[in-house]
């Protein structure tokens, strides 16, 4: 790759990589899509996304699907081919809007009908929902405007009290009065089982169901590329076209290739791969304008590194020891709780019998314990207010494998350390 | 996408804060630079004192990013916390010109993502809301995580970014649902050993007992004095260590011993050096009286006394204890086994009926005592002191439960001043 850079010393000019930085990061935004990718997803679900875009022209139905994506890219088509022209859409979001009360005010807010709930002040939620609905009614058919509400995290709504707001937009919707659809997103598979039973005999129980593609070769490499790709609008055309064929030849570097597979067999979550290669991309420089296996393999150990043994390298050998007494109670008293002084005995035996290392007063001994709780690498089990500190019972919240695991992985640990833990008998 | 502006200020940044170039350099290239798009959320983890708040602020400041910075330990409810990022974001102080108002009153995530948006449209700078100890927020409402972790995709369009500061790793935090993943960024704890010879000499005593950097810190200032004598004295040369090391040892041997604690302020600790240099004594009077400044009735102690003989001897051992004619004992190898696996020091102190406190008080005070109001009342200003807590259901009322609240060294001290010696009545120790 080398070679090639010296060919085009075009690309090492800054401002070229700042537009290339900006367009990447935009593609690697962990939500939403760019029109080119939006094309492409909508080609992969083309039969839901066909399905659900009649419904939406005609009817009005609650599509289940983890992803968003595809409903934006739905709607930005039915904005484009004008059949939403005079229709309104309401997004809500079942984390902002915890309660129906919330939730109706975003309605009328997102409807513009502030001013008109403004001259009647309502006194109550249920004058509000009776003004909503009226106003919802009123139309015909023929003469309203349509509207589309969409309910992301629609599992949250159905904790709502009573479930009155989905109750009375189902109501709506099947009755057939206004023209409204009622779109719910959601990533539990369950939930129509949420519903209450008036709710449930409300809905149309039409379920889309989107699954992602998810073999490695070629569903998962063609998101990779996708992603990677500058799209056509690149102001610098040359660059965008050499840059495209870097990445399809980043496609056979087997290290490239080595650390995709590797968290495609941990997860397929798209996210994951997104913050990979944002990773990867934010390396780039104008010094370092192309994307090399190296990058990958950085990214990858910045990604998976092991968050309890790197808690672990900070603590110091006081406090290592205090675990490992603690990994010796655990296997003594089988996994049931012990306190700091049934621990304080331990440390007390190993410091006096085998070590070589100067002990620590108690007062010492357990504060530096108790910055292991705050660590929460030891818990205290519940219900023992009251009690004095030195008596409370706690966990460790590391199993022994893991403990020593761990310890095996860490630098310079004096050597009677290591043998106090390893042996098993504490 | 590091153009030489950008390398610029990573480099003097590196130059400035020592030994987190690494993460300098990540977090920046993360952040990126103008204009360029923010990552949704990043997380930052390490232990207290690893530079996190200072590397975060540095390369924000640096890159220009208008920035909110809140401690989630300071925000009593959600409220304050929403409206304080908003006071900050919106630049607006609340001062008597305004009357005291925020920016907006904000009471929930709905409202509060709706400000932001506003906020972004109008400024089109780039933002991040930087949230300090932010192990605080699994406290309040359920969604406030996932919101804020994906709050740009909330708001729409606003390039904003919201970085965690945490002391706790990542795994502590996943729960709710709709929980994205941020970009995990980890602080190690300092290794290197800055300043040579001193802070060596220091490091290695204080390494075993803590890494804390706050807390080396301490010592390492706490010491420094006594380590610069005698080269003002004139008896060392700067650079004959050894002689130096044993000038400091004892210091060192004590301030160990405190380690972590600090019971005394700096001051303090500077004028009990200065004691022990004069009179010897009296430095171990006054740390004894650290622990036992308690002074307490004459019956009180013994009652005190009592209570803790309760609590830690099982009841059957009683008779052994405070009756005249209790027969012979035994000491067989099953008993002294059981004895040491269930000792009571570590199970900790158990409940006992008030009939069983006032039986033994009886017994250990010399002379006659008549059952008055005036003992039960000591009693309770025990209760009420936290060296006794009653324990069980206040239902009972007529046979309350008592625990022994206070430890050995403590009840010691108080049997030392009663001239009672507690050891021989400790069914542990005996």
């Amino acid at each position: 790759m080398g070679l090639k850079r010296q060919k085009s010393p075009v690309r090492s000019d800054p401002d070229l990589m700042k537009e290339v930085q900006k367009q990447l990061r935009l593609n690697l935004r962990l939500w939403g899509t760019t029109k080119e990718a939006g094309k492409r997803l909508k080609s992969l679900y083309s039969e839901e996304a066909q399905h659900l875009k009649d419904l939406m022209t005609r009817t009005l139905t609650l599509g289940e699907s983890n992803s968003a994506l595809l409903v934006n890219t739905v709607i930005e088509k039915l904005e484009a081919s004008g059949t939403l022209g005079e229709g309104v859409v309401v997004r809500l979001s079942g984390l902002l809007q915890t309660d129906d009360r919330l939730a109706l005010k975003e309605i009328t807010c997102q409807l513009k009908l502030e001013n008109a709930t403004a001259n009647k002040v309502f006194g109550s939620f249920a004058e509000n929902l009776a003004f909503l609905l009226e106003s919802l009614r009123c139309g015909s058919k023929e003469t309203s405007k349509p509207v589309i509400f969409i309910l992301d995290e629609f599992d949250l709504f159905c904790h709502h009290r009573n479930q009155t707001l989905l109750y009375n937009l189902f109501d709506v919707a099947q009755s057939a009065q206004a023209p409204i659809c009622v779109l719910g997103l959601t990533c539990r598979l369950d939930v129509i089982e949420l519903l209450e039973k008036r709710v449930k005999s409300r809905f149309s129980h039409r379920q889309i169901h989107l699954f992602p593609e998810d073999k490695f070769d070629p569903h998962y490499l063609n998101i990779f590329e996708q992603l990677l790709e500058l799209p056509d609008s690149f102001p610098s055309k040359d660059f965008s076209r050499k840059w495209n064929s870097d990445v399809a030849v980043l496609l056979k570097d087997s290290e490239v290739i080595q650390v995709l597979k590797r968290l495609h067999n941990t997860t397929k979550d798209v996210r994951a791969l997104k913050t990979l290669l944002l990773l990867c991309v934010s390396q780039l420089s104008s010094d370092q304008p192309q994307m090399t296996g190296h990058m990958f393999m950085r990214a990858q150990s910045l990604f998976a590194s092991e968050a309890k043994t790197n808690m672990l390298q900070g603590i110091s050998v006081l406090q290592l020891c205090l675990i490992i007494a603690m990994k010796h109670l655990t296997t003594i008293y089988e996994g049931e709780p012990f306190n700091f002084e049934m621990v304080f005995h331990e440390y007390r035996k190993f410091s006096r019998q085998r070590s070589t290392m100067q002990s620590f007063e108690r007062p010492v001994v357990f504060k530096a314990f108790d910055q292991l709780k705050c660590l929460e690498l030891v818990r205290s089990v519940d219900n023992n207010r009251g009690t004095q500190r030195e008596y409370q019972l706690v966990q460790l919240m590391m199993t022994p494998l893991q403990v020593t695991e761990a310890l095996g992985q860490l630098p310079g640990i004096p050597t009677d350390i290591q043998q106090w833990a390893a042996s098993s008998l504490g | 996408m590091v153009s030489s502006s950008m390398v610029e200020t990573v480099s003097d940044l590196v130059m400035e804060i020592p030994c987190r170039a690494p993460q300098i350099k990540l977090l920046a290239s993360l952040l990126g630079e103008d204009e360029c798009p923010l990552p949704s959320s990043i997380f930052m983890y390490g232990h207290s004192g690893t530079g996190k708040t200072l590397v975060t602020t540095a390369v924000l400041e640096r890159l220009g990013v208008l920035t909110s910075h809140v401690n989630c330990i300071e925000f009593y409810n959600s409220r304050v916390m929403y409206e304080t990022i908003l006071n900050q974001l919106s630049g607006t102080v609340p001062t008597s010109n305004n009357n005291y108002s925020s920016y907006a009153s904000c009471d929930n995530l709905g409202d509060f993502v709706g400000h932001i948006r506003n906020i972004g449209s109008k400024t089109k700078q780039r933002m991040a809301i930087v949230l300090e100890h932010s192990e605080r927020l699994r406290d309040c409402d359920a969604n406030i995580l996932p919101v804020l972790c994906r709050l740009q995709e909330l708001t729409r369009d606003v390039n904003i970014v919201v970085i965690f500061l945490s002391t706790l790793p990542i795994d502590k935090f996943r729960a709710a649902t709709g929980f994205l993943e941020p970009i995990v960024i980890h602080f190690p704890q300092y290794s290197e050993e800055f300043y040579k010879n001193y802070i060596n000499l220091v490091l290695s005593v204080f390494y075993l007992a803590t890494k804390g950097f706050p807390e080396l810190q301490h010592q390492v200032q706490l010491n420094f004095k006594a380590y610069c004598e005698p080269v003002e004295k004139g008896d060392a040369e700067e650079y004959d260590i050894r002689r130096l090391w044993r000038n400091i040892e004892p210091h060192l041997k004590k301030a160990m011993s405190s380690v972590y604690l600090r019971e005394v302020s700096s001051a303090q600790y500077e004028r009990m050096q200065q004691l022990t240099e004069t009179a010897p004594q009296d430095v171990a009077l006054v740390k004894a009286g650290l622990t036992s400044k308690m002074e307490l009735p004459f019956y009180s102690k013994f009652l005190l006394i009592a209570a803790y003989l309760a609590s830690y001897n099982p009841a059957r051992t009683d008779k052994r204890y405070f009756m005249k004619h209790h027969g012979k004992q035994r000491n067989t190898k099953a008993k002294i086994k059981a004895k040491e696996r269930s000792s009571s020091q570590l199970v900790g102190p158990k409940p006992f009926p008030l009939d069983r406190l006032l039986a033994i008080f009886y017994s250990i005070v010399d002379d006659k005592v008549t059952p008055t109001a005036n003992v039960f009342s000591q009693i309770s200003t025990l209760v009420t002191l936290r060296l006794v807590t009653q324990v069980g259901g206040d239902d009972q009322l007529d046979a309350p439960k008592y625990k022994c609240a206070v430890p050995l060294d403590f009840i010691r001290s108080v049997a030392r001043m009663v001239s009672f010696d507690i050891v021989r009545y400790l069914y542990d120790y005996s």
